[in-house]
């Protein structure tokens, strides 16, 4: 009976009445007293209205009300669900908007998009496996924001927003969203701010569902996507951003990359090249934290690949993903960041990479990392501080190589002891120098145990101490902590419970006498860190002759 | 009762995205009363949410830490223990235990906590206990194959250590402990 009877005719009184007020709340009154399910079933009479009506009535707004109890009603339920399928609901809303809007040419683009806005969000709701119908809204709006270039106005801008979130919240996936053809393109209609707003959005929902994604394909439509955070538009460098917010993007960035990953090491490897080719068109300000998670993402690969086996097939596919060539690549990227003022990053990155290398007993590869990280510290890293955590990096690195043939080992030690020796201030370069005693003596290679090499390292360090304490003499008139001193005796006990021959008592007896006298001197500055770690090694001596056995016989000799 | 977490080496965001979500709803804020870290976190997002857990918060610097002002080494003092912080590359042969043993004596801590390898492991020795509590999430290590992530609390009463491992292992988080008792305040742990 309404259908037949009532609504026909309350529809012709509000058309009737031709007051743009009265006609507005009728609607509204309509929409908001009938049940959603009589709405339904009248949907051509109630849309066949709405063009009759006053033409200063703010129809998008009695539509867009409309759509929303829709689709509300559709969230209710899945049993209604039928029922709109039935009705061609989809289809009349498409095409009652599409009239509006010819006929309000005037109408501002913020009411148009929000009229699609809910649209989709019906669309969503009542057909959630059709990306057909959401792609479509979206095409519509494409079409009719065509011409206008980046949208200005604030409002749009939101409602855009708006319409590109609802099927990530709708998917929580956001490869679903990928394949609306006409996403990006709604996208592009966005000023470069609020572009880069809507990126992170998508990385945010990516990161917050956990999605991995898994093709080259998927990566590229994805970097295509948000390639406002990206590089730089249209070639112009972006000042305004403030440069935490700038950190905090590009660390997004970087936790996205994470997240791009296939079990398949072919697949893997074209994931990488896509990120790579994309990252490195994001300009000096960008590489430091975008190359990073790329060169972990294609040292994992090596390590996955390693397992496989070297050998390369002869009639096997040139092209196939090998260590070697993932190494070559890493080798092109890094240097990417030596030219932008990230050295330290780049040296560490060297350093990682000839490790994984040597793992892979590629020598020759693992040799020029570190002749590229070698570079780098002579050549850019002049911070004092900063040398002394790279020479802590390479000496610690070099330490584990066990794919050096005797020269290169030797070339690469040699340098690594001249630099410890240069560093500015006699205390690093003395710890530097007793850490490079243990590249002469690695536990699990008996030939790599060179007994005098690493006293000579312990007395060079001990040189070194001595000079500091003649500066300090000089300097202040009373000598300088022993400190060092102490530090060089544990070194002598480690190597002397190691069996190094050349390490004798008399040796760390000597070094025990020393370091008392300049205790007991009357110059002495006193120290109580350097007391306590004596304490503590005096101790420890004491424990190891308890202990008995051949560690005990060792220690017995040593009087404290 | 105090309890202190151990974390860190999160390499968040180089090698990975976040610390594992099973982990971030056990880190509840007001239960932990002190924060060791070893570093490498990298970036401020997670010095602030480590802040958010505990305001005691104490960090020591890993080499691809942002912040350079984070101390090489630390020492504090809770309840009886004498702890001792260090990331740990700063050590080398890198997780070799005597040369840790040696930065112990050095700090003269009861218990050092360092990191770098992204393996956990728990010495007792005569000087004392060397932890390393992992890395948090897992983060790929040049040293160590198949790191799982992991961190340590530790549940300190008198003169007595209760060290809790928390390990996440094909999604399961698997818990061990180890007890460590000191002999008397002036003494080391054995």
């Amino acid at each position: 009976m309404y259908k037949e009877v009532v609504l026909p005719r309350v529809l012709e009184q509000v058309v009737n009445c031709k007051d743009e007020l009265a006609q507005f709340y009728l609607m509204d009154c309509i929409i908001q007293v009938f049940p959603d399910e009589y709405h339904l079933q009248t949907l051509d009479v109630l849309l066949s209205a709405y063009p009759q009506l006053q033409p200063s009535v703010d129809i998008k707004t009695v539509l867009s009300q409309l759509m929303e109890r829709l689709s509300n009603y559709a969230a209710s339920s899945t049993e209604v669900l039928p029922e709109f399928l039935q009705v061609e609901a989809f289809s009349k809303l498409s095409n009652a908007i599409g009239k509006v809007i010819e006929a309000q040419p005037d109408m501002p683009t913020a009411g148009v998009v929000t009229l699609y806005s809910s649209l989709l969000t019906f669309t969503l709701h009542v057909h959630p496996d059709r990306l057909d119908y959401a792609d479509q809204v979206l095409g519509a709006c494409v079409k009719n924001l065509s011409g206008k270039g980046k949208i200005e106005d604030k409002k749009a801008t939101k409602q855009i927003v708006a319409l590109l979130s609802a099927p990530l919240e709708k998917y929580n996936d956001i490869m679903t969203a990928l394949k609306l053809s006409n996403y990006p393109r709604v996208m592009e209609y966005l000023d470069i701010p609020t572009n880069k707003v809507m990126a992170t959005v998508i990385i945010q929902s990516i990161m917050k569902n956990g999605t991995r994604i898994s093709t080259s394909d998927k990566v590229e439509a994805l970097f295509e996507l948000i390639k406002g955070l990206i590089k730089d538009s249209d070639g112009t460098p972006n000042d305004e951003l403030d440069e935490d917010d700038f950190k905090e993007e590009q660390n997004s960035v970087a936790r996205l990359i994470q997240m791009l990953y296939n079990d398949d090491p072919e697949e893997m490897f074209k994931i990488i090249e896509t990120v790579r080719k994309h990252v490195l068109t994001g300009g000096s300000k960008r590489l430091p934290f975008t190359v990073p998670p790329l060169i972990f993402s294609s040292l994992k690969l090596v390590r996955q690949l390693q397992g496989h086996g070297q050998e390369e097939n002869p009639f096997g596919d040139d092209a196939s993903t090998s260590p070697k060539k993932i190494f070559q690549l890493l080798n092109q990227t890094i240097e990417t960041l030596s030219g932008v003022l990230a050295p330290e990053l780049a040296l560490q990155l060297c350093l990682q990479c000839a490790e994984a290398a040597n793992d892979c007993e590629l020598e020759p590869v693992a040799y020029e990392f570190f002749t590229q990280a070698y570079i780098l510290y002579e050549e850019e890293i002049s911070d004092s501080r900063a040398q002394v955590t790279a020479i802590h990096l390479i000496i610690g690195t070099l330490q584990r190589m066990h794919v050096f043939g005797v020269e290169n080992r030797d070339t690469l030690t040699h340098k690594a002891t001249g630099y410890s020796a240069k560093l500015l201030k006699k205390p690093d370069q003395c710890r530097a120098v007793y850490a490079c005693s243990h590249l002469f003596w690695v536990d699990d290679h008996d030939n790599m145990k060179d007994g005098e090499r690493v006293l000579l390292c312990l007395k060079r360090a001990l040189r070194i101490a001595n000079a500091a304490q003649q500066m300090a003499n000089a300097a202040r008139g009373s000598t300088g902590s022993v400190m060092l001193f102490i530090e060089i005796l544990n070194k002598y006990l480690y190597f002397f419970e190691k069996g190094n021959p050349q390490v004798t008592v008399a040796s760390i007896q000597g070094l025990i006498e020393l370091i008392m006298n300049e205790m007991q001197s009357d110059s002495a500055t006193p120290d109580p860190s350097a007391d306590a770690f004596l304490a503590t090694t005096m101790r420890y001596i004491q424990f190891q002759k308890q202990k008995g056995g051949t560690v005990g016989e060792k220690y017995e000799p040593i009087k404290v | 009762m105090v309890l202190v977490l151990a974390l860190g080496d999160l390499h968040v965001p180089h090698r990975a995205p976040d610390i594992p979500a099973k982990f971030k709803s056990m880190l509840v804020p007001g239960k932990i009363q002190h924060i060791i870290c070893t570093g490498n976190l990298c970036i401020k997002e997670v010095h602030d949410y480590l802040k958010t857990l505990c305001p005691d918060l104490h960090i020591t610097r890993g080499e691809y830490d942002d912040e350079t002002r984070y101390p090489e080494t630390k020492t504090l003092t809770i309840g009886q223990f004498k702890l001792g912080l260090c990331h740990g590359h700063q050590v080398i042969p890198w997780g070799d235990l005597d040369s840790l043993a040696m930065l112990q004596r050095q700090l003269d801590v009861d218990i050092l906590v360092t990191g770098h390898t992204h393996q956990f492991t728990a010495y007792k020795h005569e000087g004392g206990v060397v932890i390393n509590p992992g890395s948090a999430t897992g983060a790929y290590s040049s040293i160590t194959y198949d790191v799982n992530p992991s961190f340590v609390l530790m549940d300190i009463d008198g003169l007595r250590v209760v060290v809790y491992v928390y390990e996440l292992i094909d999604g399961e988080v698997k818990v061990d402990k180890i007890d460590f008792k000191k002999t008397s305040s002036s003494q080391s742990a054995h």
